[in-house]
């Protein structure tokens, strides 16, 4: 027998299971109307391609997934699209949404369907590419598009698929029926994803020891393949997939994170059934069985819905008495949401409709005053402290409630229903999580505006301190020319001294450090670092991108975070992508003539030349203009999140107050620049670093040369000997930072550490 | 068509905190039984009495504070605490003791800390003690149990005379069980036994089926899963083991057996009705076995070396002071946690 691990707490309402159960699948048949939301699945809602007034076929995507994560929609039935507007659609906070609505015609006409033969003969990607079109979401209930949840990265190794059979809501059937009845899909399904996922060990499929006939039938059906059908006591909430996977694995899925993470993927046991479909036969998912039951229902039973069919539709089928019933379920007793209207259409993550009498579930009575009894926490399959989280939620507590792990909590409302005190905990808890996210949001946005100004500030003494600068190298400058009588640069370029020579040093050093580079890189090397540094600012991207998605969809407490860390990434990859580019245009544009000197200065030049016809107002105005163009972008997309009910709305939010913001420093550093138009015009010659750094390298060198060559080693070592101080305490601040400059650090530390060694040597050789 | 929205779960599970009180007022019975079979109808005027205070004062502060009287009535809690009280107290007690008995555990200890689920102590205990320090002759005098002196126990109107004019019924009063085996400090236990008449087979006559009787109720209440097994009887056992480790024999200087501790004065009644209640207790399982523990730990160590005979109510007030203690260092590890929760704390 295989070893099944309890989870802490839970409870045991009562089933009521056998109500629905007394019939077979039945179909439910073409509503007239089908209406179909563009966001049923979590993630970006779908775009609408089709038009008002098209006629569609069953089984045609009528609105395509928009982003990784999200997933198409597709006509359930032929007819024609009547509308495409916004309607109440099936969610907690009664939404309204975008829709299309289809008349159907009757005729039930399918499009052309593209089935696969042997889908072991298909890449990974491909199988994926066929499940994400198919439009298939989690069914259990939470709707979490199943391409995304399947797309592992390579280098995760899962060694266990889960597949949840559980349904350990009171009152739904439908995962028991299908068991009962379509086994041989379930397995069929299963298979599929053992091919896609190869779990290297095991391939479970978890089911309550309340469905011995649905268990029965599984096994049956499982006969022969390496597929184990794992049964355990029934106790809610065993389904979660955290509980889940505890149970038959004994492993805990680290708070954050996900299941992948401990080698474990989880699919909902109806949603094998859509895969199978998907890929053997090229249906998308347009069908589902919804369980529909509760006193109120005469004819309670399981009917195969069109997705889309309109909630009263279904409810007559089951005999559904409006009079008895004021509260109407969508899901089930424990986590499920009440319909404000029957108009609402079934969707895919619609698993049950219950429909009690006030009898059956009576409306809750006043909560009482919590006696510390401690049920709540015996209750918690989580093993929080209920009741803790509750006076923290009440006296507003936020941080307390973090440090309680309110971000662990999976609302499964085990510690409501087992409070005798009727304290609605779940409910605050709920609304601490949307407070505690708001304010993380707005921290977010508080802190970007604190750095940006304090970003200001340096920004604006560094100015200072260069035009000092500049003003001073500027004399010098003048009387070492009036003294040589040269062109300083062609003297530069034809004193191209070996790499010793401070101001060759000196010159390279600022070149570095205008493009960020290190000392001492051949054109070569430089273009392979700037490549690699593209390579990983991407690679970086990628990976916060698919956090930032996971997090989206976990809905976790570090959104936040992710999100900022998101933007920096962005911004990373846009300027190390820049870079390159500018590099590659520079050695074109100035081919490499084996003197880096040499090179540095007709780089700078080059440089200089192509930004000195930009006046700073010019850039700023530039600058200003395309942040406008970016936040009416953005502004409308948020108008259109906003209007669909998208999820995204609140990230888009943030995002467009940020390029507000941004915008708003722009104007003002052009406001800025205008007024003082007249000096930085004349000061235009020298406001450039690159003619600076030449500048100084300039006076540096022709100190030098009035140097003896002994004084000039030792000159050389101790800048060397600096330099290296220098960087050393950089590398140590930035390791204990954490910054990601440490690498470079270390390089450069490296390479001046040999250099100094060898400058010792030489100056030991010349003493 | 008028559908309500509210939040999920939508099923609520059978308990209710008025089930909760209610199951524990029946569980007392077979305790109260026993102890009016032996002692007379003494407790049950004691609880009559102060039933009828505990409801009239909570109305009147409830009423001060602005609160709804029916709704806070209704969870039965100033009942149960009336109820325990006169249970605990010395069979038919002077009615000014109840009086000021309950005033201080429904109004000082309860109300005065914010009412229900506020209270950090156990108001029946606040209560208790308030008198024992104020009172310790009345407090002391327990009533003889039947089978001890010529005649019959307090019949119903002996004990209501006695309530209301303590020294027109003269009942006779005797040393309890704890008492005499606290002043012996030179027979065996043996001996001990055999020249008092309270003590029965387990340990004092009445006493030791009053304990049974409460035994049993919190056996029932644990059945009825009203509480949790933990403090009651990790209390017992730690009882248990430390008058066993310093039972000796039965040497004069034993503290005395076992048997004698579990069933003697107010033990099963703490263990189970008062050790039990939540809003004073521990909340964690691992809280509630170490503050059961250190309440049997501290009876014995109150009714063998300290200056008072029982001990369970200074017990419970000891560990009220230390649950929130026990609350923070108890807590659990959430599910996907490494840590415990208190260790991720700066403080
Ligand atoms: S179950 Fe209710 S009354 Fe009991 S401790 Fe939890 S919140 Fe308080
Ligand atoms: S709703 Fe949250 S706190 Fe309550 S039992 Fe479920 S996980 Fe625990």
């Amino acid at each position: 027998m295989r070893k099944i691990f309890d989870i802490h707490g839970g409870v045991h309402p009562p089933e009521n299971k056998v109500q629905s159960l007394s019939r077979g699948i039945e179909s439910a048949g073409i509503p007239p109307v089908l209406v179909h939301p563009l966001s049923q699945h979590i993630g970006a809602p779908a775009t609408p391609i089709v038009e008002v007034g098209q006629r569609v076929l069953k089984g045609q995507m009528i609105a395509d997934a928009k982003g990784f994560v999200s997933a198409p929609v597709h006509a359930s039935s032929s007819g024609t699209v009547s509308t495409i507007e916004h309607r109440e659609i099936p969610h907690p906070s009664g939404l309204l949404a975008r829709c299309i609505v289809i008349d159907t015609d009757g005729k039930d006409e399918w499009i052309e369907l593209d089935p696969v033969e042997d889908y072991t003969a298909l890449e990974k990607a491909d199988l994926l590419h066929r499940i994400r079109d198919a439009g298939i979401a989690g069914m259990g209930g939470a709707g979490f598009p199943s391409a995304v949840k399947l797309s592992t990265r390579d280098d995760v190794v899962i060694d266990t698929l889960i597949i949840n059979g559980t349904e350990c809501e009171p009152y739904i059937t439908a995962d028991d029926i299908l068991m009962r009845e379509r086994a041989d899909q379930i397995i069929a399904g299963v298979k599929i994803l053992q091919h896609l996922i190869q779990p290297t060990k095991q391939t479970l499929i978890g089911v309550e020891d309340n469905k011995p006939e649905g268990i029965a039938a599984l096994r049956a059906a499982a006969e022969g393949s390496n597929i184990e059908v794992v049964v355990f006591p029934t106790k809610y909430p065993s389904g979660g997939e955290k509980q889940l996977i505890q149970i038959l694995t004994g492993r805990e899925v680290p708070s954050g994170g996900l299941p992948a993470d401990i080698g474990v993927v989880c699919q909902n046991i109806g949603t094998t059934v859509a895969i199978h479909r998907a890929v053997q036969y090229g249906e998308p998912l347009i069908s589902r069985i919804t369980t529909v039951t509760g006193e109120a229902c005469s004819a309670p039973g399981n009917f195969e819905v069109l997705l889309g069919t309109p909630v009263d539709y279904l409810l007559k089928l089951g005999g559904f008495q409006q009079d008895q019933c004021i509260r109407l379920v969508m899901g089930g007793p424990m986590m499920g949401f009440t319909l404000r209207d029957t108009a609402v259409p079934v969707v895919k993550t619609t698993n049950c409709l219950l429909a009690p009498t006030q009898k059956e579930l009576p409306p809750p009575p006043p909560a009482q005053a919590c006696i510390r009894c401690g049920m709540c926490a015996e209750a918690c399959p989580v093993s929080l402290l209920p009741q803790q989280m509750y006076w923290f939620a009440r006296g507003k507590e936020y941080e307390k409630l973090e440090e309680h792990n309110l971000f662990d909590c999976i609302e499964c409302g085990a510690c409501s229903y087992a409070c005798p005190s009727n304290i609605p905990l779940v409910q605050y808890y709920r609304a601490s999580k949307a407070e505690i996210r708001k304010q993380q949001q707005e921290k977010v946005k508080s802190e970007h505006a604190k750095a940006r100004f304090e970003a200001r500030q340096i920004r604006i003494e560094r100015e200072e301190a260069e035009k000092e600068a500049r003003r001073k190298a500027r004399q010098e400058a003048a009387k070492k020319k009036a003294a040589a009588g040269k062109d300083p640069i062609k003297a530069a370029q034809a004193k191209a001294a070996p790499a010793a020579d401070p101001a060759q040093a000196a010159i390279e050093k600022a070149m570095a450090k205008r493009s960020g580079n290190a000392p001492e890189e051949t054109n070569e090397e430089k273009l392979a670092r700037l490549k690699k540094a593209v390579e990983t600012a991407e690679k970086r991207l990628e990976s916060a991108t698919a956090k930032l998605k996971e997090a989206e969809a976990a809905d976790a407490p570090n959104l936040g975070a992710l999100q900022t860390a998101h933007e920096r990434m962005t911004e990373k990859f846009a300027k190390a992508k820049e870079e390159l580019q500018q590099f590659e245009q520079a050695s074109t544009e100035a081919p490499s003539t084996g003197d880096p000197a040499a090179d540095a200065i007709a780089r700078a030049q080059a440089a200089r030349a192509k930004n000195a016809d930009k006046s700073p107002r010019e850039k700023a105005e530039e600058q200003v203009a395309s942040l406008e163009k970016r936040l009416s972008k953005s502004e409308q997309k948020l108008a259109e999140a906003k209007e669909s009910g998208s999820e995204t709305a609140e990230v888009l939010e943030q995002s467009t107050a940020k390029l507000r913001d941004k915008l708003d420093a722009a104007r003002a550093e052009l406001a800025q620049l205008s007024e003082s138009e007249a000096p930085v015009a004349a000061a235009a010659s020298t406001n450039d670093p690159a003619q600076l750094a030449i500048e100084k390298a300039m006076a540096a060198r022709e100190a030098a040369a009035k140097l003896s060559p002994e004084d000039k080693a030792k000159k050389a070592l101790e800048s060397l000997e600096a330099r290296v101080e220098k960087t050393r305490t950089k590398l140590a601040e930035a390791e204990e930072s954490g910054a990601d400059t440490v690498d470079v650090l270390r390089d450069t530390l490296a390479k001046l550490e040999d250099k100094l060694a060898e400058a010792r040597k030489e100056a030991g050789v010349e003493g | 068509m008028a559908l309500i929205t509210v939040s999920s779960p939508h099923a609520h599970g059978p308990m209710s905190t008025a089930t909760v009180m209610r199951l524990v007022l029946l569980a007392t019975l077979p305790g109260v039984f026993a102890l009016t079979y032996f002692f007379g109808f003494g407790t049950l005027t004691n609880i009559l009495f102060a039933a009828l205070l505990a409801l009239g004062m909570e109305a009147a502060i409830l009423k001060i504070r602005k609160r709804p009287i029916g709704f806070y009535l209704n969870d039965g809690s100033a009942l149960v605490t009336a109820i325990l009280l006169g249970i605990a107290l010395p069979p038919a007690s002077p009615w000014w003791i109840l009086a000021v008995g309950i005033l201080f555990s429904i109004v000082f200890a309860k109300h005065l800390y914010g009412g229900m689920g506020y209270n950090p102590f156990n108001p029946a205990m606040v209560g208790y003690v308030v008198l024992l320090i104020s009172f310790p002759v009345q407090m002391t005098s327990w009533v003889a149990p039947i089978g001890n002196f010529d005649g019959s126990v307090l019949g119903p109107i002996d004990a209501l005379v006695r309530t209301f004019s303590a020294s027109s019924v003269d009942a006779v009063t005797a040393a309890t069980p704890l008492d005499v085996l606290k002043q012996n400090n030179s027979l065996l236990i043996e001996d001990l036994w055999a020249s008092n008449s309270q003590f029965g087979s387990l340990a004092g006559v009445g006493w030791e089926w009053a304990n049974v009787g409460f035994l049993l109720g919190g056996l029932f209440l644990l059945y009825k899963r009203v509480f949790t097994w933990h403090a009651p009887i990790s209390m017992l056992i730690a009882l248990t083991l430390l008058s066993a480790i310093f039972y000796d024999g039965g040497s004069s200087a034993s503290g005395g057996s076992p048997m004698f501790h579990l069933f003697s004065g107010a033990t099963m009644l703490g263990a189970f009705f008062i050790v039990t209640d939540p809003v004073t207790s521990a909340v964690s399982n691992k809280g509630r076995i170490i503050y059961g523990a250190c309440i049997g730990v501290l009876i014995y160590l109150i009714r063998v070396w300290g200056n008072y005979p029982d001990a369970v109510a200074f017990s419970v007030l000891l560990m009220n002071f230390a649950a929130p203690l026990l609350d923070h260092y108890t807590q659990p590890r959430t599910y996907g946690h490494k840590k415990k929760t208190l260790q991720k704390e700066t403080d």
